[in-house]
């Protein structure tokens, strides 16, 4: 129950993009068609279900004080976290490499479709920022980390697809000239980042 | 100082700002700017590395085999990174704790990206350097402006001082709890969006 409930905090309440604006970088520059966002929205999703618990188990058995004790008693105090940035951006770069091969090899047709954006999934800032909140928050298992890696994917990718969808429709309204485009944008976001702090709180 | 160099230095803080016009670092910019002193610190700390890292690059930049150039730079990002964050969790360990996550977000922050592939891999390091401290300046610029206004409406202060007297309160002023609330960041930068495009008419959209 504790995990389902995880599950859906990250989704609505703790979502990547209107509680902590992460992944703001390519939420702003991809949003203009629902199809494209839905593609990035996937792979975001794949990468951050492997990386996150990938990163767990770093951290779990290297990185943190006294992590080491598996190897030698002796180690019992040695505190590596201040290495968690640089080993954690290197899993990420790393994988994000091993998804778009796997990806090209077995499925062409996603691959063309997602084009020049699965590299650059490697500087999304959800990528890290779900990595180091999960360092913050001592997940008591790797499968609670997995459920919280998957969650948070799902919901930058509803909130993708959702503002791609109203942009769309943007197009045959009337906007004053200065806030069309990225103007609107922002204030549309903000706006149904409002909507979404009415799940806080909710428990299930 | 001739003047592509002063353009160099002072483009970003307006016609070519990082933040509302080319639309780099939104992330870690919307976050830390419900307070002026932690959006003030992050603004000094991205402006750091902005500035080191592109020179670096640009000592390296043509030593760097083009296929694995995004790990390097990542790597030298990330090193610049876990100093500036030992830095803060020594000599500002309050600030420290109100950034957590977002200190080590400043590596993936797409202005550094954004910079280093554009600028820093063909220029020189003196030229790198005045564009990293330029673009950190332009990035701190939005940064206090949004904090301003979201610590005087949302909790009446600046810099943790009270600045609204208590009489408006009295009269029966009251702090909009809702500019502290993540969401109204991104409505104050939509309407600093508008403002800058409505002076400036080139930039606008069609």
């Amino acid at each position: 129950m504790e995990t389902f409930n995880l599950f859906i905090k990250s989704i609505f309440v703790d979502n990547m993009i209107f509680a902590y604006f992460l992944g703001m970088c390519s939420y702003l520059a991809v949003s203009k068609t629902v199809k494209t966002s839905t593609g990035l929205g996937i792979a975001v999703t794949f990468v951050l279900l492997i990386t996150v618990p990938v990163n767990y188990l770093l951290d779990t058995y290297v990185l943190r004080e006294g992590a080491l004790t598996w190897l030698n008693e002796s180690f019992a105090s040695v505190d590596l976290s201040f290495l968690s940035f640089i080993l954690f951006i290197a899993i990420i770069a790393s994988m994000v490499q091993i998804v778009e091969m796997v990806v090209e090899r077995f499925a062409p047709a996603l691959y063309a479709q997602l084009g020049i954006f699965l590299p650059l999934i490697a500087v999304n800032c959800a990528i890290l920022g779900a990595s180091l909140f999960m360092q913050q928050r001592n997940f008591a298992n790797v499968g609670q980390a997995t459920v919280y890696g998957l969650g948070s994917g799902l919901g930058w990718m509803m909130a993708i697809v959702a503002l791609a969808a109203v942009r769309e429709h943007l197009k045959y309204n009337k906007i004053p000239a200065p806030l069309k485009g990225l103007g609107i944008a922002f204030i549309l976001t903000g706006l149904m980042g409002m909507a979404f702090m009415g799940f806080m709180g909710i428990k299930f | 100082m001739s003047p592509e160099r002063k353009d160099i230095l002072f483009g970003p803080l307006s016609k070519n700002n990082p933040v509302i016009v080319l639309v780099l670092g939104i992330c870690s910019a919307l976050a830390v700017t419900a307070q002026l002193k932690p959006a003030l610190v992050m603004g000094v700390s991205v402006t750091v590395v902005v500035a080191f890292s592109n020179v670096i690059i640009s000592l390296l930049r043509n030593t760097i085999p083009s296929r694995i150039r995004i790990i390097v730079q990542l790597v030298v990002v990330a090193a610049l990174v876990i100093i500036v964050e030992q830095i803060l969790k020594a000599y500002a360990y309050e600030v420290w704790g109100q950034l957590s996550v977002y200190i080590g977000l400043i590596i993936t922050n797409c202005i550094l990206m954004g910079r280093l592939e554009a600028f820093a891999l063909g220029n020189g390091p003196f030229d790198s350097f005045l564009d990293g401290i330029g673009n950190g300046l332009g990035y701190t610029a939005i940064l206090v402006i949004v904090a301003f206004f979201r610590e005087l409406l949302g909790s009446g202060a600046l810099l943790g001082f009270h600045i609204i007297p208590q009489s408006f309160y009295d009269a029966g002023y009251m702090n909009n709890g809702l500019m502290i609330m993540p969401p109204m960041a991104l409505v104050v930068v939509g309407c600093i969006i508008w403002v800058h495009r409505s002076m400036n008419k080139d930039l606008q959209e069609k």
